[in-house]
């Protein structure tokens, strides 16, 4: 009846998850109950669950991201309190679950982390940027959202259920194989990831499309803003490279529950196939990741500076070149796997080659903020602590593109190091300053510049702290995921290193007291005019939060920079002021088809995992009908009457008027 | 499938009829029309099914003569299934341009006939190849035999699968026009319906060329 699935699942004899369990749980049920008491669920369902809103399911990426930052953190103190205390010991925790530990840490911050808050920024920007309505399909980003949301899910039911891959991040053959591996924890890996990744496949199809093919009129691709390009870039690459990851886990999946032969030792497989397959897959996937940081550092950058975008072609150009390397590099993860001189020269070179690019970026913002009236707030500052942290990650990777250099430094923590140098440096922290950047835009207040100033410098110094130990460990031959270790020279640095764990939890605790200290003082940070930080580009001309439609009427635009320019024009009283004609506007309807789908998903990933064939059978045929009623649809849309356009778009004039006047009246 | 061709959020109120050419000339980085919208995006999926396939192949090439000791494609294939396999799904993806025509000219028998046609070729390609895939276990090469047979059955299965969507999606297309009639949404989806099951026929030839032509010529 329950396939595989019995009380002994639980971890009844492990207090450490069972306890953590035990708080998620009290949390969750909490909250549901709160938001059932106080009454709002009817419009959660209606506003955020249903939505087809690309800025909504923005805001629900984002939020997913954050809470699964701090699921992943804890992962990360508890790895770095071990290795501290694992000196000629033990440590408090057992190997079999140091080892779910790092797994589920990794697997969490590439996974649930940095792509949710990758594409929610995405998401929320994009369609504001190229002066649009909503992406080219609002209803699949939607079942984009949803299926990331059933991969978090599963991930999160293995801490109370089963267990979780023991693996490390990647599921490498043959020690994830069923002969290794014959727990569920790599049964959990497999669905969870592989759900989440046919959804962020979908969101890659659906932005491609829309950076493509749906601009405001004169939007031509050389005016689109770096983040367009970047992201433009980003979702070329999840069309190319996700679905490799989906056939190799495929054929894993095939070899564990099937007996398959694709990466076991016997009958002809081939262990570094998989290698060679998943990182097909991993590097663009860290391209995938930093590219649209990349994009939030272009603007940023460039606002803060006062200045249009240094090399703005150079950029773009540099942009689609990383695209396009970042397909030619993915053997540099296993020199050591003994290719032959010429195929790992070939491959070292091209990741010698990818720097340039790279480079070129970080000189154009740097002669962006050349001559620039900077203003350091806090999107600044992360861009800054970016540029300098970057570098050095950068550099210490161009070392380990060195084929003989790796082969000292393969396997070390001076590899975990350099990823953690480029993911933490350049990922994260462009995601915070996106996150702070477009905070205003989205919910119509600033965030708290004290403690986002608090927040920065105390990830800052923890990352410091934190990660240039582990290069040092790394060079004196500590090897990464080590349980326990005996050699007496590696300690002081791990104690440093667990120092900055802890500087970086000051900093996420600082984001939090952020968010609690801006919603209170949400009046007093208030964005009145939708342009807080005086912006470049079309998303500062809507109203903060925009409305439901962005755009009373479509912008037209005629040059790079466009809102910049029309607004120096107008504060010299010059350029159209009249008001426009407005007119009814059609938007997508609603639609439950994505919470529907990921709901079948949950039960049909939860029936693989622990091989309970008719709940597969009935997700299966549950997902289906969902799709056929969903066909069957015939109000596809909405129409907003034009009086209501004009009310809402009215007052966001008036507010500009005002703000406008209030500054000549100042000056 | 159904989700993707959900219909481009992207509305100003014009029809794409409305469109007129000179407004194209003039300013291509105008909205474009959704039915151009939901064709690109559609291309866009497909051509990462492509990619995905490509790895299936990739991983045929390097397993295709790791046979451990049993039997390889040349003891396997037999050509002549697989020729009339061939044909079933070449005449298919007439029978479903057919359609397609059908489908835009509003021509009952063209459309119906054309995707009742296209559907039973289909059946009869998946017969071939579960007679096939049910005949090769019975003698004992089945997938878990070796990882040249783990291969094969995964790239081919893999397409099989993806003819079996096909019925599926192509019997929803049936029953769309059936009780909606020819509206513009479920047009763009006879078109995406159309588009699919074509590629699936340029991946047949990839497979019979890679898997069987060169398997039993090994």
């Amino acid at each position: 009846m329950f396939g595989k699935l019995t009380w002994g699942a639980i971890p009844f004899d492990q207090p450490i998850p069972l306890f953590a369990g035990a708080i998620v749980i009290v949390v969750i049920v909490g909250v549901l109950a709160f938001i059932t008491i106080k009454g709002w669920i009817p419009y959660l369902w209606s506003e955020w669950v249903t939505s087809v809103d690309h800025k909504h399911i923005g805001i629900m990426y984002v939020t997913l991201a954050a809470v699964m930052l701090i699921r992943g953190f804890i992962d990360a103190i508890m790895m770095r309190s071990q290795q501290a205390i694992a000196f000629q010991s033990q440590g408090y925790l057992p190997p079999e679950h140091y080892n779910q530990i790092f797994s589920a840490h990794g697997t969490i911050m590439i996974f649930f982390v940095a792509m949710p808050f990758v594409i929610g920024l995405m998401n929320f920007v994009l369609p504001l940027q190229l002066g649009v309505r909503d992406v080219a399909f609002p209803t699949l980003n939607s079942v984009s959202f949803w299926l990331t949301a059933t991969g978090v899910l599963l991930v999160n039911i293995s801490l109370v259920v089963g267990e979780f891959s023991k693996t490390g991040w990647l599921p490498f053959p043959p020690l994830s194989e069923l002969a290794y591996s014959p727990g569920v924890g790599v049964d959990y890996y497999l669905w969870g990831v592989q759900i989440a990744g046919v959804g962020t496949l979908m969101t890659g199809v659906n932005f491609v499309t829309t950076i493509l093919k749906i601009h405001a009129p004169g939007m031509t691709y050389m005016r689109m803003p770096v983040f367009c390009w970047t992201s433009l870039a980003t979702n070329l690459l999840i069309v190319a490279a996700f679905p490799v990851l989906t056939a190799t886990l495929a054929m894993l999946t095939l070899d564990r529950y099937l007996g398959f032969h694709f990466f076991t030792n016997e009958a002809g497989g081939n262990v570094m196939m998989f290698m060679n397959l998943i990182w097909i897959w991993g590097h663009p996937e860290v391209y995938i990741l930093v590219l649209p940081a990349f994009g939030v550092f272009s603007e940023v950058v460039s606002t803060f500076s006062r200045k249009p975008l240094f090399g703005y072609r150079s950029m773009v150009m540099a942009t689609m070149a990383i695209c396009i390397i970042a397909y030619t590099v993915w053997l540099h993860h296993f020199f050591t796997m003994g290719a032959g001189p010429n195929v790992n020269a070939v491959f070292g070179i091209a990741s010698m080659i990818i720097a340039v690019p790279t480079g070129v970026k970080i000189f154009n913002w740097l002669f962006t903020m050349y001559g620039g009236r900077i203003v350091y707030a806090t999107p600044m500052l992360w861009s800054v602590g970016f540029m300098v942290t970057f570098v050095i990650g950068g550099l210490t990777g161009v070392l380990v593109a060195v084929v003989p250099a790796d082969f000292m430094l393969h396997n070390s923590l001076f590899q975990v190091a350099h990823f953690h140098n480029v993911i933490i440096g350049g990922v994260l922290f462009g995601m915070f300053a996106g996150y702070t950047y477009w905070f205003p835009k989205a919910f119509g207040f600033r965030l708290h510049e004290g403690w986002g100033k608090a927040a920065f410098w105390c990830w800052f110094i923890g990352f410091y702290l934190a990660f240039m130990p582990l290069y040092v460990v790394g060079l004196m031959g500590m090897t990464r995921r080590m349980q326990h270790y005996d050699v007496p020279e590696w300690r002081p640095w791990l104690l440093v290193a667990e120092l900055g764990a802890v500087v970086v939890l000051a900093g996420i605790l600082c984001q939090v007291a952020q968010l609690v200290v801006s919603i209170r003082h949400r009046e007093e940070l208030r964005d009145v005019t939708g342009d807080p930080w005086m912006g470049r580009s079309l998303e500062w001309s809507t109203a903060s939060p925009p409305p439901a439609f962005n755009f009373a009427v479509l912008p037209v635009v005629e040059d790079r920079d466009d809102y910049w320019r029309r607004q120096r024009l107008a504060e010299r009283g010059l350029g159209p002021t009249a008001e426009p004609v407005y007119k009814a506007i059609e938007m997508p309807r609603n639609s439950p088809t994505g919470f529907i789908c990921a709901f079948f998903a949950s039960f049909g990933g939860f029936g693989m995992i622990w091989q309970i064939w008719w709940l597969v059978i009935v997700a299966i045929v549950g997902a289906f009908a969902t799709f056929v009623v969903f066909a069957w649809r015939d109000r596809t849309e909405y129409e907003i009457p034009a009086e209501e356009v004009a009310r809402i778009d009215r007052a966001n004039r008036r507010a500009r008027g005002e703000a406008v006047a209030n500054a000549e009246a100042l000056t | 499938m159904t989700a993707f061709q959900a219909g481009a959020g992207y509305s100003d109120g014009r029809r794409e009829e409305a469109r007129r050419p000179a407004a194209i000339a003039l300013d291509h980085s105008d909205p474009e029309s959704k039915r151009i919208i939901v064709g690109f995006g559609f291309w866009i999926f497909l051509l990462s099914d492509i990619i995905m396939f490509s790895a299936f192949f990739a991983t045929y090439a390097v397993l295709s003569g790791e046979t451990a000791g049993g039997p390889s494609g040349k003891d396997l294939f037999d050509l002549h299934n697989v020729a009339i396999e061939t044909a079933c799904l070449l005449l298919s993806s007439f029978t479903c341009g057919l359609a397609a025509i059908g489908a835009r000219a509003h021509n009952g028998l063209m459309y119906y006939g054309g995707m009742a046609a296209t559907g039973v070729l289909g059946l009869g390609f998946l017969a071939i190849e579960i007679h096939e895939f049910v005949g090769l276990i019975a003698q004992g090469a089945g997938p878990t035999r070796s990882a040249f047979l783990s291969a094969f059955f995964t790239l081919v299965g893999c397409h099989g699968v993806h003819v079996t969507l096909g019925i599926l999606w192509l019997l929803t297309m049936i029953a769309q026009v059936f009780a909606k009639g020819y509206r513009a949404d479920i047009l763009r989806r006879v078109l995406c319906f159309a588009l699919f099951w074509h590629t699936l026929d340029i991946i047949w030839v990839a497979i019979f060329t890679v898997v069987y032509l060169f398997g039993a010529g090994a």
